[in-house]
């Protein structure tokens, strides 16, 4: 596991209290464990934690909804 | 002159696949014509606001030149290269773009139910569309702007006069691109079959409903005056009413929007099987609470969390879930029963998540079966409908309005 996806899981543990690690397939939203407000903190903690600046407009749900997706989108961006 | 409600009567469809058939065909064949699609637009829009409607058509053309100036504006101070992008001048453009909407919505409320001259059918929803453009440009995400394209997104006639509310830059790639044509085949046998469930819907199940039934059980409600088994009847009556009238249309637009191989996204999935709030706005009038979703609630709450408002994330999430739902019911009009219906839907949100919380703390002893899932869904129906009630006005008709 490099240091990005380490980071990010320990972000989303943080936030949802939940240790996703195990399931990076799962879609987040349906299994409600994340909603818009974690949506949120999850961005202000790559913002905080990375350095990642992810305005609201590029939040696109559907390419955010998996722990995978969010590890591919947050190795993107850097 | 002819002129129409959309989607409202035989002719207008018959005019719509004649008009539609030559796209069609050209899609069919790789070509898409963005002349053919403005003269037809052109005329479909004519149907909508020309004719004794001639004055909204006016009203139309100078909202149209007001707001794509304003985004012009907005846009070309956003792409100076040493651009300040000062949160003030943001401000102001949102402010400005729905000054329009807040005067037609204002002025009923203060005329006695006057409509405004500068009001037209769908004001809301174009208003929508340029709120979400600022937006986006200041967020950087829209970076060039384009006057004409801008115009073509807003005055799409399909989806013109109540939604569903598309993205700018979905809709430019749609616009701006010919699909293939297995993937158009698909959309064609979807947009049809769309079309067809929306005149089930609209024309026979919302016309039993709203036009068959509602008058009955309204005038029983009324008589009794108070609570009653006829009130109840209203209440379920008129909640099938809305969705099946506005799903119906919704279908038809998306639908019309498909056969012309623009993907505009759909409005409903059926709400009625939600198991939650939550649930119900994600399935409920979704470009709607979408948008009230990613322009209003995750900004209002990234701006209350970077600045530290609240101490507590719960709070500030409730706090945003009530100003969220009481915008909501401001934007669906000035009377007390809109607003009502807005706080309604803000506290059923937050008593949803701290439902949620203590779901999520009780795992162990809450049960969870078929059973507790059909009475999930029971409860949210029931609470949902009660809204509708609240929305439909009725009650103010029978306890307030001047009795004949």
């Amino acid at each position: 596991m490099n240091e990005t996806q380490s980071t990010v899981l320990s972000i989303l543990q943080d936030l949802t209290g939940e240790d996703v690690s195990s399931n990076m397939d799962t879609n987040l939203f349906d299994e409600g464990i994340l909603d818009s407000m974690g949506s949120v903190q999850l961005l202000l903690e790559l913002q905080n934690q990375l350095g990642i600046e992810v305005p609201v407009s590029e939040f696109e749900r559907s390419e955010w909804d998996t722990p995978a997706k969010i590890v591919a989108k947050v190795e993107s961006m850097q | 002159m002819m002129s129409f409600d959309p989607y409202g009567n035989p002719t207008y469809f018959i005019l719509l696949f004649v008009a539609l058939l030559p796209l069609m065909i050209g899609l069919l064949y790789g070509r898409r014509s963005h002349i053919y699609e403005s003269v037809i637009s052109f005329v479909f829009l004519m149907l909508t606001f020309g004719g004794i409607k001639w004055h909204t058509g006016i009203a139309l053309i100078i909202y149209l030149i007001y707001q794509i100036t304003l985004v012009w504006l907005y846009s070309r101070y956003r792409q100076r290269p040493d651009t300040p992008n000062k949160g003030w001048i943001f401000v102001v453009s949102v402010i400005l773009a729905i000054i329009p909407l807040a005067v037609v919505k204002i002025t009923p409320a203060v005329h006695h139910g006057a409509s405004s001259i500068i009001g037209f059918l769908g004001i809301s929803y174009l208003t929508f569309k340029v709120v979400q453009t600022i937006m986006e440009t200041r967020d950087g995400t829209i970076k060039e702007f384009h006057p004409i394209l801008f115009g073509q997104f807003l005055l799409f006639f399909p989806t013109i006069s109540s939604g569903p509310i598309d993205r700018y830059r979905r809709f430019i790639k749609d616009y701006d691109s010919v699909p293939t044509r297995t993937k158009y085949l698909e959309l064609v046998e979807k947009g049809v079959r769309y079309i067809f469930l929306g005149f089930f819907y609209k024309f026979i199940l919302a016309y039993i409903f709203g036009t068959v039934m509602l008058p009955t059980v309204e005038h029983a409600a009324l008589q009794a005056h108070g609570l009653s088994w006829a009130l109840l009847g209203v209440m379920y009556t008129y909640s099938m009413d809305l969705f099946f009238d506005f799903a119906g249309y919704s279908l038809f637009a998306v639908g019309v929007s498909y056969l012309m191989g623009i993907e505009t996204p759909m409005n409903f999935n059926q709400p009625f099987k939600s198991k939650n709030i939550k649930d119900f706005w994600n399935r409920w009038h979704m470009t709607l609470s979408f948008w009230f979703r990613d322009f209003i609630y995750m900004r209002l709450v990234f701006f209350m969390m970077k600045h530290k408002v609240f101490k507590s994330r719960i709070t500030t999430a409730n706090v945003c879930y009530v100003i969220n739902m009481l915008i909501m019911g401001f934007w669906h009009g000035e009377t007390w029963y809109y607003i009502a219906y807005g706080l309604f839907h803000g506290l059923a949100m937050v008593v949803n998540d701290a439902w949620l919380r203590y779901k999520k703390k009780h795992q162990a002893q809450i049960p969870h079966n078929k059973f507790t899932e059909g009475f999930a869904i029971f409860l949210t129906f029931n609470v949902v409908c009660l809204s509708f009630l609240l929305f439909s006005g009725f009650l103010d008709t029978m306890f307030f309005a001047a009795r004949p």
